[in-house]
């Protein structure tokens, strides 16, 4: 059943939508959902891996007249990754999110968030992505909301309307598709686009889908929703944010990239590998000039997203395997670092840089637990970025793209710098008031338990780089070549 | 008849992109409205117009007509209106919402997520008065 990944956090949400009386039960039943539906994603992956793509006719109509669901190698890692983010998470709002955000359904719009965002990673059909973006959408504006602070308030109206807007020129972009294709299933979209006498339409709408899902990814130059928004939320959102939702725009990016708008590369492409250049920059720039932890955070999502964007900008083989590992490493580490921020805000009562200091004396254990995923991020060996980047640049190389390499390489300094500066004002330096700072508030055993569960994923996918960059490097085989995913959905070698 | 549809769903755009540029948060949702009409409509030319021509098979036949309205853009804009209703009533709701925690509807003032909320003075109500939004 690959419909699993939907159909799961569908009926744990809805239990707990049942249990909205007893935050108790509904605490259990996030474990156990996120549990089972982590188990169903390593089943999948496996399966896909061992069978190639694996596709569902829903209601038994044939592709491509119903909607298809379809799990090739990229989606069945972005769900595994995506589950393994989800029961982390999960075991981590246990202790920190506060009782009137549980009362108020935190759980069941956590679980409606992941199967929007399951469900956008396995669909095979352009409308019904839209979909599944808009029930993501919905769970992540009310999470955003939930709670009613004031930055929070201010933060969701940003993030809503840029986001609206969003999801109305990606509709419209699938207007002027089906105009043009007369289907929207992307298996029968990537048969016939590439027999259509159609001039520079198809390059107006795949401009269209960029800035759609540029928007939801967060690129340059449409950014600016993000760094005002993520950090509003309780830090376990943001990390859940952080690790979900603006890789659901960059997984649609890699889709329709790979799949679909493949005929003026040269073009379209190379816009691609532009923007990845300048995303990576301002990221890592607008991080520089930050004191909040989260806000810092926030920045690095978006040059972190810029690295992504560079492997499908690159569009060979090995540079989309790069960026699929990148994908997992950065998921992984970023998460990591907002739930240790997390803790460090239970345990100092600030988020700002300036007021924290003394964490490496009072805790080494969570100093560590920063450190791995942050030194990770910058690229050290032998942590995952390390991996991640030299592959990038390997693939940047072949191909001749010295000038995206080196803003790649630039902007690792630069992370270093930034993690660094963190080192050193968080975990470093004396603390500014020495008797306030030995009351360090106890953590709950779930906040350190959970972050150091992630931390050594983090790790391990590190030190597993070979396999992983094995299984990455299928998973690129298969967006390479859009005939297997033809053949696989709808029978037919194009 | 596509022109003339065309022409209103271009105006409908440009409307609503001016809207959405105003500093106001009503006239701004005014704004995401209109967007959704004007991308209805542009749904709804997707597929060629077709009048009087229902996609039904005939009792006696196999096969539909051979000239027929293609019914799936249509189920593609009833879709696209129940989720943006859904939508349009959450940021009504969040909009109420701001004005209850910041007395303003002004986007202006919502600088809370960049600078620290206590540097954040709120216009009073004289100002805003005077001020055309």
């Amino acid at each position: 059943m690959i419909a699993l990944p939907i159909l799961l956090p569908l009926l744990f949400g809805t239990l707990c939508l049942m249990a909205w009386q007893n935050p108790r039960w509904q605490k259990a039943i996030s474990l156990l959902g996120t549990t089972a539906q982590f188990g169903a994603a390593i089943w999948l992956l496996i399966r896909v891996q061992q069978n190639g793509i694996q596709h569902l006719q829903v209601g038994n109509w044939p592709a491509p007249f119903g909607i298809v669901l379809v799990v090739d190698l990229l989606s069945a890692i972005m769900v595994t990754v995506a589950a393994a983010v989800a029961l982390v998470v999960a075991a981590y709002s246990q202790a920190a999110i506060d009782s009137p955000r549980v009362q108020y359904g935190y759980y069941p719009l956590f679980f409606f968030l992941l199967m929007g965002v399951n469900g956008a990673f396995i669909t095979g059909d352009l409308f019904n992505l839209y979909v599944w973006f808009e029930v993501m959408l919905m769970s992540s504006f009310v999470m955003l909301a939930l709670g009613g602070e004031r930055p929070q308030i201010e933060g969701a109206i940003k993030y809503v309307i840029l986001n609206l807007l969003s999801s109305t020129l990606f509709l419209s972009a699938l207007g002027l598709l089906y105009n043009l294709a007369g289907t929207l299933n992307m298996a029968d979209l990537a048969l016939r686009l590439p027999g259509l006498e159609t001039g520079n339409q198809i390059t107006l709408i795949a401009m269209l889908f960029l800035v759609a899902f540029g928007i939801k990814s967060a690129i340059f130059p449409l950014l600016f929703w993000l760094p005002a928004s993520y950090h509003t939320p309780p830090v376990t959102i943001t990390a859940l944010f952080s690790g979900l939702l603006t890789k659901v725009g960059v997984y649609a990016l890699f889709r329709v990239f790979t799949l679909l708008f493949v005929q003026d590369t040269a073009y379209t492409h190379t816009i691609l590998l532009i923007l990845a250049g300048f995303t990576m920059v301002t990221g890592v720039f607008g991080a520089a000039a930050q004191t909040d932890l989260r806000r810092l955070l926030s920045f690095h999502i978006i040059s972190q997203i810029g690295y992504l964007l560079m492997g499908l900008g690159l569009f060979s083989q090995p540079a989309l395997a790069a960026s699929i590992y990148f994908m997992v490493h950065v998921i992984l580490a970023k998460t990591s670092l907002f739930l240790v921020a997390g803790i460090v805000e239970k345990m100092d009562g600030s988020y700002n840089l300036k007021e924290l200091g003394g964490i490496y004396s009072t805790s080494f254990g969570v100093a560590l637990l920063f450190l791995l995923p942050a030194l990770s991020l910058a690229g050290l060996p032998p942590l995952s970025g390390f991996f991640a980047k030299l592959a990038l640049v390997v693939a940047g190389f072949d191909l001749h793209q010295y000038a995206i390499v080196a803003v790649g390489l630039g902007v690792s300094l630069m992370t270093l710098y930034s993690m660094t500066k963190i080192w050193n004002e968080a975990f470093w330096k004396e603390p500014k008031d020495p008797v306030h700072h030995a009351k360090h508030k106890p953590i709950s055993s779930w906040l350190w338990a959970s972050t150091a569960v992630l931390v050594f994923i983090s790790l391990l996918a590190g030190l597993l780089a070979e396999p992983l960059l094995n299984l990455a490097n299928q998973a690129a085989a298969q967006l390479a070549d859009p005939s297997i995913y033809i053949q696989a959905v709808l029978g037919v070698a194009p | 008849m596509v022109l003339l549809l065309a022409i209103t769903a271009g105006v409908l755009f440009a409307a609503a992109i001016y809207m959405i540029l105003r500093r106001s948060l009503m006239k701004t949702l005014v704004g995401l409205l209109l967007l959704s009409y004007a991308v209805n409509l542009l749904l709804f030319t997707s597929a060629d117009l077709v009048p009087a021509r229902p996609a039904l098979v005939d009792a006696d036949s196999l096969l539909p007509p051979t000239v027929y309205a293609d019914p799936v853009p249509q189920a593609f804009i009833l879709t696209a209106i129940v989720i943006s209703f859904g939508l349009t009533a959450f940021a009504i709701t969040l909009m109420r919402q701001v004005y209850n925690t910041l007395g303003s509807d002004d986007l202006n003032e919502m600088r809370c997520t960049d600078v620290p909320c206590e540097e954040v003075e709120i216009a009073s109500e004289e100002e805003l008065l005077e001020e055309p939004l």
